[in-house]
């Protein structure tokens, strides 16, 4: 048996967030980011790169002699929890996670791969992974030039694109990026079309392949983090709003009814934090459970999720379906989190075969 | 501050001279006791050495790999996680003198009187009297679901001393020689078959004042020190990946394909998980503990277990199919230890059924939750400043 996880939050953890929560506080708000949503152009370009260069964040996964900071999966998750809190449009979870997990598992003395990282950690640049969204570590992967429902490209300066023969850093400018209208209106999806002599090859084949299920095994892991940020924003605007709404001449927060769902929420989301940590734990440390943990991760942080951000819809009732109130952006998120990475179904799957418990034949 | 070192210093002193092979293990459980290594974060001279409570595993593990014995934490499981906490916390010097070191060597085995017919989930509308005679208190009424009371010693008691004051006021705390004349206690046989619980009836039961625990009439407040120490050891439990319910019905589910469909399959899957996402919440509480920053987590994993372990027997009784419908055996028996995993599927899917009453029911937990953790506003209540004898009953 390993040793115990940490699952706890290390003062240096705490004020990373402290930095990032109160930069999403100020430049971050509901009407701005609708706005911007409706607009076409999700992204803040200078929030960006507060958080990516400003704060460091970008950098956390990468050694520093890469020019990153040299910090891990524990810290990232930090971020992904306030970037969930907040449904904050960045391309933190696709360029400074998924695809920097993916390179750094390539041979990083090569001066591409280098090269790239480092304009990864920096802020510099932004990279996505041309995958579908909903692609997980665990489920066959696309092989080709057109690829649908790839998060952030439009914020991309580069895909990193997978092909029979390895994978290639392709320039945005070279391929093609069509939006898409996605669901979740903080995270724009694309499909991205890629002519098949362009770009750099940074891989082959096998190791391209390995590194990619690399990356997206540390994007799930850390999506749970994500989703754990939405659970507890919902939970506590919530029960904030349930204690001051007034129905029958009483806090609508004092009947029993909607007691118990808040209270059985808050037990839920303490068991995602959990959940959570251990994941980022075992990313950290690259245990051999890490697979495990993230399944697990994944099949309870998503449920949690989704629930608490339905919750947040009905016990706002009238209000919770308005576009002016910040719930929706919460319940797109978090459905289309349940999808991105791996459904808990799929995750379930992968379980089932790690702890050895086979479906009926 | 007595820290690791001068702890595990201690502890070997404590085996060099009380070798645990060649030594009686009464005797040796007095000695460490006396040498402040029951509980190292009690005071001295009571079990302690006013060491950090996290401390404590230093001495288990030094203990553990000498082979020494363990006081039994089940059996004597109300002594140590509900009286020695309150005694400590509201008792006398001479209380504390008197109880702490026979009840930590499981000398004295305790029972607690605190729920009765018509006060469970609302405790505070307890009608057993307690009469001021003399330096006496002259205790009569019914107690029920106690366990342990057919081997206790001793009982922590709460009783009405006061009817006129409002429900929470008028309570005071006691602790009972269940050995006194006019004690009563009768097996209740329950779903399982067995006694494990007990009705105890008193009837003119003279206790004492030197054995009130706490101020007259401040009772309910002592007893909340021991209901909060109850949930914490109910759901304080540590354990490794499927070392609760789940282990038994996975080990079934490697063991018998022929028993596997598709549908029990998923079902088995999200209750792995649950199981699992559980484990961790405690894992994570521990380490709060034990950092000196407790959370709220811990009200909320008797509630996790309950359904689990509900969840959890029904699927296997379920996966069984037609050894399913047996029962190991009804016979009627009072175990000195109650084992919520052991004995059989039927059995465990029965026993879990009380996992959500025991100790404060699901719905009054998540009350709790509710008001105290989340600070959602109370109920409205009637019941708060009307005198005891006049409630509606």
């Amino acid at each position: 048996m390993s040793t115990q996880p940490d699952l706890l939050y290390s003062e240096a953890e705490d004020d990373l967030r402290a930095a990032v929560r109160s930069l999403l506080t100020d430049r971050s708000d509901h009407a701005a980011a609708l706005a911007r949503a409706e607009s076409g152009a999700p992204y803040d370009e200078g929030l960006w790169q507060s958080l990516a260069a400003g704060i460091g964040a970008a950098g956390l996964l990468v050694p520093e002699e890469l020019g990153g900071q040299g910090a891990g999966h524990r810290e990232a998750a930090v971020v992904l929890e306030e970037l969930g809190r907040a449904v904050a449009p960045a391309p933190y979870l696709t360029s400074s996670v998924i695809a920097t997990e993916t390179l750094l598992a390539l041979d990083v003395e090569d001066a591409d791969v280098a090269e790239l990282i480092k304009g990864l950690a920096t802020g510099r640049t932004a990279a996505v992974l041309a995958v579908p969204l909903s692609a997980s570590a665990g489920a066959e992967l696309p092989d080709g030039a057109g690829v649908r429902g790839v998060a952030d490209a439009a914020a991309a300066d580069v895909l990193l694109v997978l092909r029979p023969d390895g994978l290639h850093a392709v320039e945005r400018g070279d391929a093609t990026v069509e939006p898409l209208v996605p669901l979740d209106l903080t995270r724009p999806l694309a499909s991205v079309t890629t002519g098949s002599g362009t770009g750099i090859r940074l891989a082959d084949a096998r190791t391209a392949r390995t590194a990619v299920r690399r990356g997206l095994l540390a994007g799930a892991g850390l999506l749970a983090s994500e989703q754990l940020g939405v659970a507890e924003w919902c939970l506590e605007e919530t029960v904030r709003y349930t204690r001051e709404r007034h129905q029958f001449n009483r806090p609508v927060g004092s009947f029993q009814a909607l007691k118990h769902r808040m209270a059985q929420l808050w037990l839920d989301v303490a068991g995602a934090r959990a959940a959570a940590r251990n994941a980022a734990d075992a990313l950290a440390a690259a245990s051999a459970e890490a697979p495990l943990a993230v399944a697990v991760a994944q099949a309870h942080c998503s449920r949690v999720a989704v629930r608490a951000a339905e919750e947040c819809v009905q016990l706002h009732a009238g209000i919770g379906m308005t576009w002016e109130h910040p719930a929706h952006l919460r319940l797109k998120r978090a459905k289309a989190d349940e999808i991105a990475l791996g459904t808990p179904g799929r995750h379930k799957e992968v379980l089932a075969e790690l702890v050895s418990l086979p479906a009926p034949r | 501050m007595t820290d690791a070192a001068e702890l595990r210093t201690r502890t070997r002193a404590l085996l060099a001279a009380h070798p645990p092979a060649e030594t009686d293990r009464t005797d040796f459980l007095e000695a460490r006791f006396d040498a402040g290594l029951a509980w190292v974060h009690y005071p001295v001279g009571l079990g302690g050495l006013d060491a950090a409570r996290s401390l404590q595993a230093v001495v288990d593990t030094e203990l553990e790999a000498a082979g020494a014995p363990d006081n039994d934490p089940r059996r004597i499981g109300i002594g140590l996680g509900m009286a020695a906490p309150t005694i400590l916390a509201y008792g006398t010097e001479e209380q504390k003198r008197r109880f702490l070191r026979p009840l930590w060597v499981g000398e004295e085995v305790w029972c607690q009187l605190f729920s009765e017919p018509g006060a469970g989930s609302d405790l505070a509308a307890l009608g057993t009297r307690a009469v001021r005679d003399g330096d006496h208190w002259v205790v009569d009424g019914q107690k029920v679901w106690t366990s342990s009371a057919h081997l206790a010693r001793w009982a922590i008691l709460i009783a009405r001393t006061d009817p006129d004051a409002p429900k929470h006021r008028g309570i005071t705390y006691f602790l009972c020689d269940m050995t006194d004349p006019g004690v009563e206690v009768r097996p209740l046989r329950q779903i399982t078959g067995e006694a494990e619980f007990n009705e105890v009836f008193l009837t003119g039961v003279r206790i004492p004042d030197a054995h009130r625990l706490g101020s007259v009439g401040d009772g309910w407040k002592v007893a909340q020190t021991t209901l909060m120490n109850e949930r914490v050891s109910i759901g304080g439990m540590r354990l490794p990946r499927e070392g609760g319910m789940i282990g038994p019905v996975a080990r079934t589910w490697r063991d018998r394909p022929e028993l596997r469909t598709h549908d029990l399959h998923q079902r088995l899957l999200t209750l792995w998980v649950d199981a699992e996402v559980a484990r961790l919440t405690g894992e994570r509480l521990r380490q709060q503990l034990a950092a000196g920053q407790p959370g709220p987590e811990g009200s909320g994993m008797k509630l996790a277990f309950a359904r689990l372990n509900q969840e959890i027997s029904g699927l296997e009784v379920e996966l069984r199919g037609e050894e399913g419908l047996l029962y190991d055996d009804w016979t009627m028996r009072r175990p000195e230890l109650v084992d919520f995993t052991g004995r059989d599927a039927g059995y465990r899917y029965l026993r879990s059924k009380g996992n959500s009453i025991e100790g404060g029911t699901s719905e009054v937990l998540l009350n709790i939750v509710a008001e105290r953790v989340l600070g959602l506003p109370a109920e409205p209540r009637n019941d708060k400043d009307v005198a005891w004898k006049d409630l509606a009953r």
